[in-house]
């Protein structure tokens, strides 16, 4: 059932292939003069922001993992994944532009700046404001990773051997550690290493634009009415393709060589006792930094939304109005809705296909056969596969119907809500199913009265997973909406390029306000339910 | 005398070494205990027995409950009851509730619910149906799991170590407890407890 997972991409691949082989669309590419450029903003921004957004994590869980602080922070993590990319490069944007918030706030005493200056620091060619957005975003989605996988790794204990050892807390941690956390840590990155270099709608926002990154070249080729570009974009998806391909055999090759390096250190004994302190402070504030940015963004976004006058050098609006909200309130509801019924129908049916595959998986107590598909979407760039798509579903007369932009995210949003929910599922008592099945109760039964109410609060949480990454789509709501299908992300990213930050304020507001909302349900709705259930609400406190 | 479990020439294997091997016979009334280390195969006598042995065993022999033979049934369908080393109490539900899963269909409303206080009455238990089962003390959640099972009627009953994690004094209580209660039926306990094994007062046998 899951192998079903595998026909959207290789149908994408295929449809990409097609267009790409049969026509002129190899020369087209070569001809246009942007690519070299294209491809080598696509090479660094990805390599460049995953090994950033890599090192921050390690070192922020080396150096801080048992500081005060620590705890706070982690529980920022959540809210923070389900920040689409969109909002948050739109945050960012407001932010570093040459009229954001901090040039506002050092203009004119510090800069001498009476207008916004002529700066290039938003979209600037070297990709610089684009690829510190994707460590932003990046660094919550691999710190949460980590954090799960973290308790297999026995940390506590190997913790305080180095330290009995006399290692210092980050020496200790690097030596005995994260070898096993970087094992378990692998396919995250490699899908973060993925999506940095092939991602659209944050390169749109943040990235440059002559020439823009390949990616976005080949989304502006696919949207031509005209259909004449479809050939250059398709052998531009597949230059993409082989791009990542070659980055990721790069970055294994890298592993390779650097992996000796930890146990031939291990065996130096340096106890690197004065790397602490340090270490510590630079975690601390790249910690600090990316909390305040992504903060500050959202703060700033909401303030553009409610803003009446605010010029230039003011760091605050001199006034505050509804106005924005009551003018497009029709249009936002509109999208509000659009999105909302997309998300909560593709997480539903992710829900549904997770649940059936697990519970197949547990009644035959055999494992999941190709399971290693479902996590094919997260690293397979949607860029490659998406123009593949988009052609077929013109074919059949399927695009630009809200049905197959559901179709479409489901491929997306079924990863994530696997990733939720199995953990979960599988860790399930079984001798509950036992104790009840000796009482005579059909398999049926057990499932829905007992597997499924007492995984309630994971189960929630699955499908406020779900609906985050829905929301978040840009792409797939793009090309197989055809542009008729109107979300809050679509629209974002559409506004961006203008100059409403009003208008771009408010929609950016409510693409993070409906994934926040559907993590607060997740996290009261079972609360509520079990309030005089003390094991089921320590079972959930004790898995967080 | 149809009325009883039989195991006809019961083995199990594992990638071909036998862990047990079992003929045996237990009447209503008497309790079989099988005696041996943690690992013997006591486990994998239990799972075999309910239906629930995991993939990787290979079974011969049949087993006949009531003269009805049981060896291939779906779990459900056994009506063998069991008792876990834990209560195995569900969590999400109240202690009335978890003796209403238990309880076999039908009846009315108010039927099913003068039974379930009928059997918290005659454990000591009168007026905890609305309580969180996680509110209860050990002894009292041992109860409560032995109601659960007695209302699904069943025609035989499992005991995998029940008492090994309750204190001295309880598990005496619970022990005779248990025994009084399954006096109609055959019971075969589990366990590498010497002391369980004498208070059972049936015939002692090793899983191999």
């Amino acid at each position: 059932m899951l192998a079903g997972l595998g026909l959207p991409i290789a149908a994408g691949l295929a449809g990409t292939l097609a267009p790409a082989l049969s026509g002129h669309g190899f020369a087209a590419l070569m001809d246009w003069p942007g690519l070299p450029r294209a491809l080598a903003l696509s090479l660094g921004t990805g390599l460049v922001s995953t090994l950033l957004a890599l090192a921050i994590t390690v070192l922020m869980i080396g150096a801080l993992h048992d500081r005060p602080g620590f705890v706070a922070f982690r529980r920022m993590l959540s809210p923070l994944l389900a920040l689409p990319h969109a909002a948050a490069a739109l945050g960012l944007a407001f932010l570093v532009a040459p009229s954001g918030w901090i040039a506002r706030l050092f203009s004119p005493w510090a800069t001498g700046w009476d207008t916004a200056p002529d700066l290039l620091i938003l979209n600037d060619p070297m990709g610089l404001a684009l690829t510190l957005g994707l460590v932003a975003k990046e660094v919550p989605f691999l710190m949460l990773m980590a954090l799960a996988i973290l308790p297999q790794t026995d940390m506590a204990r190997r913790g305080q051997i180095a330290a009995s050892l006399g290692y210092g807390r980050v020496a200790g941690f690097v030596l005995s550690i994260l070898p096993a956390l970087y094992r378990g840590l692998r396919l995250p990155v490699f899908a973060v290493l993925a999506y940095g270099m092939t991602n659209v709608d944050m390169a749109m926002i943040l990235g440059p634009n002559l020439p823009p990154s390949l990616a976005v070249q080949i989304t502006d080729w696919m949207g031509d009415p005209s259909l004449q570009h479809v050939p250059t974009a398709a052998a531009g998806a597949l230059v993409q393709l082989a791009l990542v391909a070659a980055a990721l055999a790069l970055w294994l090759a890298a592993e390779r060589i650097l992996a000796p390096l930890i146990p031939a250190l291990a065996s130096h004994g340096y106890r690197a006792w004065g790397w602490d302190a340090p270490l510590a402070g630079l975690a601390g504030t790249w910690a600090g930094l990316i909390a305040l940015g992504l903060g500050a963004g959202m703060a700033g976004l909401a303030l553009w939304s409610f803003a009446g006058l605010w010029q230039f050098p003011d760091a605050l609006p001199q006034s505050l109005t509804l106005q924005t909200w009551t003018k497009a309130a029709p249009d936002l509801a509109q999208q509000s809705l659009t999105t909302l019924m997309i998300a909560l129908t593709a997480s539903l049916g992710a829900l549904a296909l997770a649940l059936a595959a697990l519970e197949a998986e547990a009644r035959s107590c055999r494992p999941i056969g190709a399971a290693w598909l479902i996590y094919l979407p997260l690293i397979m760039p949607q860029v490659a596969f998406l123009p593949g798509l988009q052609v077929l579903a013109l074919y059949v007369g399927a695009k630009g119907s809200v049905a197959t932009v559901i179709a479409a995210h489901l491929v997306f949003v079924l990863p994530y809500v696997w990733l939720s929910l199995a953990p979960a599922f599988r860790g399930w008592d079984g001798r509950i199913g036992l104790a009840a099945a000796c009482m005579g109760t059909p398999p049926a039964r057990i499932f829905w009265r007992l597997r499924l109410l007492m995984l309630a609060a994971p189960v929630l949480t699955a499908l406020a997973v779900g609906s985050a990454v829905s929301v978040g789509q840009y792409l797939p709501t793009l090309m197989l909406g055809g542009g008729r299908v109107e979300t809050l992300t679509t629209e974002a990213v559409a506004l961006s390029s203008g100059g409403n930050r009003r208008l771009i304020g408010a929609t950016a507001l409510l693409q993070m306000a409906l994934p926040a909302l559907g993590f607060a349900l997740a996290l009261i709705v079972p609360r509520v339910i079990f309030r005089n259930r003390r094991a089921m609400l320590a079972e959930r406190s004790a898995a967080r | 005398m149809t009325l009883c479990l039989t195991l006809k020439a019961l083995q199990i294997d594992r990638a071909g070494t036998p862990l047990v091997r079992l003929s045996a016979t237990v009447t209503p009334g008497e309790v079989l205990t099988v005696m041996g280390p943690s690992g013997s195969g006591k486990s994998t006598l239990l799972a075999a027995l309910i239906g629930a042995l995991p993939p990787g065993f290979a079974q011969s022999g049949e087993v006949f409950l009531n003269g009805r033979n049981i060896t291939d049934l779906p779990t459900p369908q056994r009506r063998i009851g069991l008792l876990f080393q834990d209560d195995v109490l569900f969590p999400h539900l109240s202690v009335a509730q978890n003796l209403g899963f238990g309880l076999r269909p039908g009846g009315s409303r108010t039927e099913r619910q003068d039974r379930i206080a009928e059997a918290l009455d005659r454990m000591g238990l009168a007026g905890f149906g609305p309580r969180d089962p996680a509110s209860l003390s050990g002894g009292q959640r041992a109860r409560v799991a032995l109601a659960r099972t007695l209302l699904s009627e069943p025609l035989a009953l499992l005991l995998d170590e029940p008492f090994s994690r309750l204190d001295q004094t309880l598990r005496a209580q619970i022990r005779d407890l248990v025994f009084a209660e399954a006096r109609s039926l055959p019971v075969i306990l589990v366990t590498h407890d010497p002391e369980d094994a004498r208070a059972a007062g049936g015939p002692v046998v090793n899983p191999l």
